[in-house]
């Protein structure tokens, strides 16, 4: 077990939509489906412009490797395939439809054949599911880890992020889904223990959880404290099972599988109907929104259609933002559709949008004292500034997960994990130039 | 709607709510009971002498940035932090030019020259302080006041030892901020309380001067209530720039001041160590972090 907890920071919680049950957004004017959605290669369109597309229709399939299918949430025609600008900032493949409203659903969609560890990964993969939790790693590669390997699989219920609280609702009115899709991973992993790690600021998710797994032999639903970045994968890991997962590890080379609970939900109920990944919960929050509410939305949805379903802009928005508050991306327009991974939308007025300024470095050390991973992120920026490789390789930069504690906890509002974002990529350079030079 | 006033920028998009600005001003008001003491111990003057230094330090950052085309940066509160503290370092008789020069001296040459907030590596008071100590050594160690009840040599420089009361609430002689213990203990509460600072500095400063003096057959608690100890240890030892920013680091850090203002007390030439000890420190300071710095959480060792 960990002997010591690991360092982060108290947010305020800002659940303010934990009650608000899921209600579902009608169809949206437009659909928009970027090929990428996940971690690794873009899926191929498989439709042309003009084609007929029905709800839970293949519009995109996997690409090679790492990489995961894409489908529709509407019925409707195939209006363009065109190149957009991702929240990433890269250019993609996205096939744009226009609905009909009728929603016609697919007849391809038949509940799939799971008899063998293989038939279920298979599922997984042709699913699109991938990490709910905003990574948006293709799961059926995670699971994919040797069975001899793995003895325990963590479901990240912590949902550390303020304002969000679409796994909050998955917990709640999901649990017997959860309970199900974890039962079918420890099944096929061959694993007979399992750990479910919420925050103790949702006790309506810890009970509701407990309920649901109650009679699950090895399955321990586990309350932890509300600290940011309590849902980052290593924390989850280290606060869980108290294993180390070390530079340039993965959990499954301490035995884990970490896999969010919405994302296990999914896996349960494409097993049982056989609709693949179309449609997301989003937590819609933030000052500028008039009514905050979880919707259920078809993945593909401009972002100004789902706001327009939540009442709209009660003022002014000056910052709109893709997942939460800590790590979120800030959204330079309003086109950009719903991905799978999408948490949340929340839109923020000028006072609570406008960054601090910031002014020098007092050398406080509260940046290092409250990074989880024991990092010292002033000494990482002035390596970084000076261009030092070797003083960066040192200052295991590597092993940052950017959850933003230390921009936080500045008093002198400097973005150091901005600079420490710059910082991998400096390292990353560094390190392939010397490999380079070696040989 | 119109994309241009939307804002991108880097996460987290949220911050704490504190500032160096309100963490100053923090500082500064642990340091109100203080000068309120001194000002009921010593008269008006030593609100004067106060006062003169924090003008002549906020003054002298704001000319000095403007002329270097700086941001200017007295808006942080920092340079009045910087004067309250010099100026508690002085005895209240002390000629105001010399209190001017003083802030000049901490402020331009302790703090601008090195690059300003955060930039220095040693304590801008404390450095003024030793300064104007070898250069005006005369009057920065004439303690004569109008008020007879501590017109005396501070108890350390060879005055006649207070009773522990007297000690305890200021009555004697010495600098104007650093005689009423309890004034600073409160100070020191309220910054711990604020997170501003934390214990271990102060109390492992403080303990070990007790502790060698008890070993050297002196009384610890005479030691611990003279002298500058209690206004170093909680405000000058605990300054972020100049000293470690880890735990053991700030262990560390306070032993060493401790061993050293007691070396200077007993055996050396001056009444009062105190400065010299941080000063010596503050030297030590970055060495002392990377001894203390954190090990990453999964880091491996290069093969």
């Amino acid at each position: 077990m960990s002997i010591f907890k690991l360092k982060g920071v108290h947010l305020r919680h800002c659940k303010n939509t934990a009650e608000a049950v899921p209600v579902r957004m009608e169809v949206p004017k437009k659909l928009v489906l970027p090929m990428s959605m996940h971690i690794g290669a873009p899926a191929v369109p498989v439709v042309k412009v003009g084609d007929e597309i029905k709800v839970g229709q293949l519009v995109g399939e996997p690409g090679k490797g790492l990489s995961s299918p894409i489908y529709s949430g509407v019925s409707g025609k195939v209006k363009k395939i065109d190149e957009i600008i991702s929240v990433a900032g890269t250019h993609v493949t996205t096939v744009v439809i226009e609905p009909d409203g009728l929603q016609t659903v697919s007849e391809d969609i038949t509940p799939p054949k799971v008899t063998n560890r293989e038939e279920f990964l298979e599922a997984v993969r042709m699913s699109g599911i991938v990490g709910f939790g905003g990574a948006g790693f293709p799961t059926t590669v995670k699971l994919s880890a040797e069975v001899s390997k793995i003895d325990t699989i963590v479901v990240n219920g912590a949902e550390c992020e303020p304002y969000i609280t679409s796994d909050t609702r998955t917990m709640i009115d999901d649990a017997e889904y959860v309970a199900e899709g974890l039962a079918l991973i420890m099944k096929y992993l061959e694993t007979d223990k399992a750990v479910i790690g919420i925050e103790n600021n949702k006790p309506r998710c810890i009970e509701s959880m407990r309920r649901a797994t109650e009679g699950m032999s090895g399955v321990e639903v586990k309350s932890l404290p509300a600290l940011y970045p309590q849902g980052g994968e290593k924390v989850l890991v280290y606060h869980t099972l108290g294993r180390i997962i070390k530079e340039g590890q993965l959990p499954a080379d301490v035995g884990a599988v970490v896999i969010n609970c919405t994302t296990v939900a999914a896996i349960a109920k494409y097993i049982r109907t056989g609709m693949p990944q179309v449609e997301k919960c989003v937590t819609v929050d933030g000052s500028a929104i008039a009514e905050p509410k979880n919707v259920i939305v078809p993945i593909g949805t401009p972002v100004l259609e789902l706001i327009e379903f939540c009442g709209g802009f009660k003022c002014q928005p000056r910052k709109i933002l893709w997942g939460g508050p800590m790590m979120g991306i800030a959204l330079p327009d309003l086109t950009m559709p719903v991905l799978k991974q999408t948490n949340a939308i929340l839109a923020f007025d000028r006072k609570d949008a406008t960054p601090p300024k910031s002014s020098a470095c007092i050398r406080c050390g509260k940046c290092a004292a409250h990074c989880p991973f024991s990092l010292s992120p002033c000494d990482i920026s002035k390596a970084y500034e000076a261009g030092d490789g070797e003083a960066l390789e040192r200052s295991k930069v590597n092993l940052c997960m950017e959850c933003g504690c230390c921009s936080y906890v500045c008093p002198a509002k400097r973005n150091i994990v901005q600079k420490n974002k710059l910082a991998k990529a400096m390292l990353r350079n560094y390190q392939t130039s010397k490999q380079g030079g070696g040989k | 709607m119109d994309n241009s006033v939307l804002l991108v920028s880097p996460s987290p998009h949220v911050r704490a709510r504190y500032s160096t600005r309100t963490i100053m001003l923090d500082v500064i008001i642990a340091l109100v009971p203080a000068l309120i003491a001194a000002t009921v111990i010593f008269g008006w003057r030593a609100l004067v002498v106060t006062a003169v230094c924090v003008a002549s330090c906020v003054i002298s950052e704001w000319l000095f940035e403007k002329l270097c085309k700086r941001d200017v940066t007295v808006g942080d509160l920092s340079a009045v932090v910087t004067g309250m503290l010099l100026g508690f370092n002085l005895p209240v008789s002390i000629p105001l030019w010399q209190a001017i020069f003083g802030s000049i001296v901490a402020i331009v040459v302790v703090k601008q020259l090195f690059g300003g907030i955060g930039c220095n590596f040693a304590n801008p008071a404390i450095t003024a302080r030793v300064v104007m100590l070898i250069s005006f050594a005369g009057s920065m160690s004439d303690f004569s006041t109008k008020n007879d009840a501590v017109s005396s040599a501070t108890p350390l420089s060879g005055g006649e030892m207070p009773s522990l009361l007297d000690l305890f609430l200021g009555r004697h002689g010495g600098s104007i901020g650093e005689t009423c213990a309890l004034a600073i203990i409160i100070g020191g509460v309220y910054l711990i309380a604020r997170r501003v600072i934390t214990w271990h500095t102060p109390v492992v400063f403080v303990g070990t001067v007790m502790l060698f003096t008890l070993a050297l057959g002196e009384n610890p608690l005479e030691h611990a209530l003279t002298g500058g100890l209690l206004l170093g240890a909680v405000f000058m030892a605990t300054d972020y720039s100049t000293t470690p920013p880890t735990k053991w680091g700030k262990v560390i850090f306070g032993a060493g001041c401790g061993a050293i203002t007691v070396l200077i007390r007993v055996f050396g030439n001056y009444p009062e160590g105190v400065s010299f000890a941080i000063l010596f420190m503050n030297i030590l300071t970055p060495y002392i972090t990377s001894w203390t710095k954190k090990k990453p959480l999964g880091g491996v060792k290069k093969k």
